[in-house]
């Protein structure tokens, strides 16, 4: 029962994390927050009993994604105007 | 109920984010979002109550399988999509850097010529 | 304005979505052909991880397809930044000491890791998808750390081919001597839980590591290389 307080927690988490992505003018903290929503989602995965999905989400999600779009911001520009 | 409201509302938000911002970054990454979302909700339609992850290392899980492990498929459907998104999000932010060498600009409403 | 219109649209779509949704109760059971899958997913292909065995077995042409588009992007992307003239003065900054080190210790031990990943891919969580990731993350780890690292990109592109020509060889091994393609009964099956079991399945999936390595690594050296050039 902890348990599921728990995900719910993690579900609301999520989606105040994802209204910060879309709301916040720099892109920098955008990606990372972005990145950490993939982290919360690759636990949420294990809850729902597929760790196979959880290592790639974690390792992708977290990880590959997050690096090539702060190599694009590097590239372009950081704040949003 | 809990876990398909989360992810739709995830894919929402994602489409929120294409649909008004003006930012080329911020489409890209309300797409990525998106794709978390639907993710979400294909492995979530798998998930069944009390049982445990598709593995069979024990013996006791050998006999009678289909009563005791959560289905698979939506699994196997969802490990494929995330590498796939992550090659599309990388040709997708090479097109932004592209487009902002040729204009110095991330907003979309300065990319006039499609327009007719 | 605008604002409003989206919002109104999407608080619809949101509506007929989750209506669609709330016909599947959540956490019951309903089976599909997953059912087969599932029940004799053993006696057919002893891989004790029933994903692996529907990723690389009973959907294996998907898989292969899937490939492909990896490939696709990599080399849609390469040639996109090909003809990009993005140049922005940047300082050089040298990374630390203590980050040079630790990446230099982390890198074999992280190929090492991806390549236990992919190996175990029929009996662990895990498979080449995964092992593959984690050999780019490594090469993403050096390239952060040290300017000077550079992978090689042609033996990169020589392991990418190899690795797909080896995986629709098995393929068509299985259509000449087994029936169908990429079908599972050319090699014996083995014992159930042993590392030497479940005919091709760890093959394929090998090969399948080899090939998404190989691809991230390149994908991801290719981004950074055009932002490195401007010094």
């Amino acid at each position: 029962m902890i348990l599921e307080y728990f995900m719910i927690f993690l579900l609301v988490l999520m989606l105040i994390l994802a209204v910060y992505v879309v709301e916040t003018k720099d892109l920098l903290a955008a990606v990372i927050a972005s990145g950490f929503i993939s982290l919360v989602a690759s636990i949420v995965y294990l809850y729902l009993q597929a760790p196979d999905v959880a290592m790639t989400e974690a390792a992708i999600g977290a990880g590959l994604t997050t690096l090539i779009f702060i190599i694009a911001i590097r590239k372009t520009e950081r704040y949003e105007k | 109920m809990a876990f398909f409201t989360a992810s739709i509302l995830l894919i929402l938000i994602g489409l929120y984010a294409v649909l008004v911002k003006r930012n080329i970054m911020k489409i890209v990454i309300g797409l990525s979002l998106m794709d978390t979302g639907v993710n979400l909700l294909i492995v979530s339609l798998g998930f069944i109550r009390g049982r445990t992850a598709p593995i069979i290392n024990v013996k006791d899980l050998l006999f009678n399988t289909s009563s005791k492990v959560v289905d698979p498929l939506p699994q196997a459907l969802v490990l494929t999509a995330i590498v796939i998104g992550v090659a599309v999000t990388a040709v997708a932010l090479s097109i932004v850097m592209l487009m902002y060498s040729k204009k110095g600009t991330l907003e979309i409403d300065e990319y006039k010529e499609l327009k007719w | 304005m605008r604002k409003l219109i989206a919002i109104a649209f999407l608080l619809i779509l949101g509506f007929f979505m989750l209506k669609i949704v709330s016909v599947f109760p959540f956490g019951e059971e309903r089976w599909g052909v997953s059912r087969h899958y599932v029940d004799k997913g053993i006696e057919e292909n002893r891989a004790s991880n029933l994903v692996t065995s529907i990723v690389v077995n009973y959907r294996g042409f998907d898989t292969l397809g899937e490939v492909t588009v990896l490939f696709l992007a990599a080399t849609a992307l390469a040639f996109l930044l090909a003809t990009c003239k993005c140049r922005k003065k940047y300082e050089r900054i040298e990374a630390s000491l203590t980050l040079k080190t630790a990446s230099d210790i982390l890198y074999p031990l992280l190929i090492l890791f991806g390549a236990y990943i992919f190996i175990h891919g029929h009996l662990t969580p895990g498979g080449g998808f995964q092992g593959g990731t984690v050999i780019a993350s490594a090469v993403m780890l050096m390239l952060l750390s040290h300017f000077t690292f550079h992978p090689n990109h042609r033996a990169l592109s020589t392991i990418e081919g190899l690795a797909g020509i080896i995986f629709v060889l098995i393929g068509f091994a299985g259509f000449i001597w087994g029936g169908s393609f990429l079908a599972n009964n050319i090699l014996p099956l083995g014992h159930w839980n042993r590392l030497f079991s479940a005919g091709v399945i760890p093959l394929i999936y090998i090969a399948i590591g080899f090939k998404v390595g190989a691809e991230l690594s390149g994908l991801i050296t290719d981004m950074y290389k055009v932002t490195k050039e401007e010094e």
